[in-house]
């Protein structure tokens, strides 16, 4: 038990050790701003990874939530000038009630009816962002969110913005895998795998799944304070219904119910449109087509399908290897 | 508490529950005394296993009653008659897949353990000691069971037979005074009913009740008590294996036709 316990730390503590190094390398403001997407995006997947790759609920509202942390830190700070953090707080707290005003009706729903509720409910949602004009400013968009700042130092430079988003995903991620190993991560997964027999062995599925629906949100809201304090300007088209289905498709193509795939798969999705940019009009067409290979030959994610590559490939050497000896 | 002694661990007073037009239990009771092997057994669709998810909230009765230890279960849903003791199995055994033998008799802990997110989440020292306790009772188990050395191979692994044998561990791990097997015998060959037999008679003899509903008539009139016999719903006869055998009733609608092909 303790062993894995290290094993775990020192995956998180070498990412974490790596990621502190690359802006040592890195100083070309650009790339570290894609990094920063990297992170909040990760923060956002691994969330929804509790949700759908564990519990297996799908959500195809989960950008409402992101959105509800970005509009709820953008208004209160820029509009009420309260300070960010403790805005960032009441953001959760707006999320929370919000998540468990959505949560208790829909996850009665599976499948394509959850999948519907909560489609609905981002699209009303988004909506919000669009017409309550007075509060959010509409269609085009809220101005003057203030940078954060951690005392004194006010982290207006990618750099120091870089190191809060991934200490604060990091953090996020070790408490994922902490969760996910446990009583409750298991009773996720039994969900997941067999409703009744969860069910049948004491576990409160109707709870439960109310429960982590509200910690992915909680996970999305963080991440959407995070964002509007970054861009300092923020429009209900980051919102829509669109991104819902980015970080669905992030979800799967890094892999369900892993939460190192879910840092790849944000990775990945946020990384590919950029470099993909070269091809001009072509980027949708080959980032479609590049989704559909993975889906194809690695319908389990990238994270497992690589896995699974190097196996075959030591297989095959093993193999080779042995009947070289035997000749 | 000398009445508490006699009390019968389940009663079942005229339950029935019917689907659309389709009574599936007619005003069923019987009893199940503490310690006893029962056996329900009957045609396909006779209510059998309408009967356990009445049992176990996984239904809710249309009329009757049902009491078990002292207090009814009426209105109760799956989990809480999970915390109070009574466990099941199901029909088309019901693993959970993407889990290690282990881990899927360790989720049979959760009614008996408390962590939750946020004690999860930072490891907090209450929720440490309770996780290491539930992988020790899960391992305790195997070694009942007989699979302690399949601990760490996936749970889709395991031969049907043992699928069947995980699943009644996952469900002892709730530690019930109630266990409901359903169809525990069915897709097993005699080797294997055999040794399930054995498994099925060690667990009573650890003081845990058990109700078996069963197709296989060897494995009923070996190991049971009492049998109940039900057709279309209803209770046909209910005795000692010896008297079920030679009831005129259950020969002429049961036994005495042709064999289930």
């Amino acid at each position: 038990m303790s062993r894995f316990l290290r094993y775990k730390s020192i995956q998180v503590g070498s990412f974490g050790l790596l990621l502190a190094l690359v802006p040592l390398v890195v100083t070309n403001r650009y790339y570290l701003s894609v990094m920063i997407f990297i992170g909040i995006h990760t923060l956002l997947v691994v969330g929804l990874n509790l949700l759908m790759g564990y519990a297996g609920q799908i959500s195809l509202g989960h950008a409402a939530f992101f959105g509800l942390g970005a509009y709820t830190s953008g208004i209160l700070t820029a509009t009420y000038k309260l300070s960010p953090w403790p805005a960032m707080v009441i953001a959760v707290v707006v999320t929370v009630v919000v998540a468990l005003m959505v949560g208790v009706p829909a996850l009665k729903l599976t499948g394509y009816y959850l999948a519907m509720a909560t489609l609905g409910f981002g699209i009303i949602v988004y909506i919000c962002f669009k017409e309550l004009v007075w509060l959010t400013g509409g269609p085009s968009g809220l101005v003057g969110i203030p940078k954060l700042s951690i005392g004194t130092v006010v982290l207006d430079e990618p750099r120091t913005y870089y190191f809060l988003v991934w200490a604060i995903t990091l953090g996020a991620i070790a408490l994922s895998l902490n969760i996910v190993d446990s009583r409750v991560g298991r009773a996720l997964r039994a969900i997941h795998d067999s409703e009744p027999a969860a069910r049948a062995s004491g576990i409160y599925t109707a709870r439960l799944k109310i429960w982590v629906f509200v910690v992915s949100a909680i996970y999305a809201s963080v991440a959407g304070s995070l964002y509007a304090h970054f861009i300092t300007f923020i429009s209900p088209s980051s919102f829509d219904f669109m991104f819902s289905i980015k970080l669905v498709t992030m979800v799967v193509v890094g892999g369900m119910a892993s939460i190192w795939g879910a840092v790849f798969g944000a990775a990945t999705l946020t990384v590919l449109p950029e470099v993909l940019a070269v091809f001009h009009d072509f980027d949708i067409v080959i980032f479609g087509l590049i989704l559909m290979v993975v889906m194809i030959f690695m319908p389990q994610g990238l994270t497992r399908g690589v896995l699974d590559l190097w196996e075959k490939y030591r297989l095959q050497r093993d193999v080779a290897g042995g009947s070289l000896s035997g000749g | 508490m000398a009445e508490g002694m006699t009390e019968p661990l389940l009663k079942a007073e005229n339950l029935s529950k019917s689907f659309g037009g389709i009574h599936a239990v007619r005003e069923v009771s019987f009893e199940v005394p503490t310690g006893q092997i029962k056996g329900i057994i009957g045609p396909n669709g006779a209510g059998k296993t309408t009967l356990f998810n009445l049992i176990t909230g996984f239904y809710a009765a249309d009329a009757g009653a049902i009491y078990f230890n002292g207090q009814t279960l009426n209105g109760l849903v799956p989990h809480q008659v999970a915390e109070r003791g009574v466990a099941r199995t199901f029909q088309n055994v019901e693993l959970f897949d993407r889990m290690t033998v282990l881990e899927n008799v360790m989720v049979g802990r959760h009614p008996k353990t408390r962590a939750g997110f946020i004690s999860a989440a930072f490891r907090l020292s209450q929720a440490r000691r309770e996780e290491s306790g539930i992988r020790d009772t899960a391992m305790e188990i195997l070694n009942f069971i007989g699979l302690s050395e399949r601990a760490a191979s996936p749970s889709t692994s395991l031969p049907f037979g043992l699928q069947r044998v995980l699943e009644i561990g996952r469900a002892l791990a709730t530690d019930p005074l109630l266990l409901l097997l359903d169809e525990p015998a069915s897709g097993l060959n005699a080797g294997e009913t055999r040794e399930l037999a054995r498994l099925i008679c060690l667990i009573r003899d650890s003081g845990i009740t058990v109700v078996l509903v069963e197709h296989d008539m060897s494995l009923t009139m070996e190991v049971c008590d009492e049998i109940l016999v039900m057709d279309y719903g209803r209770t046909l006869a209910e005795g000692s294996p010896r008297e079920i055998q030679q009831d005129p009733t259950v020969i002429s609608a049961y036994l005495g036709e042709e064999p289930i092909a």
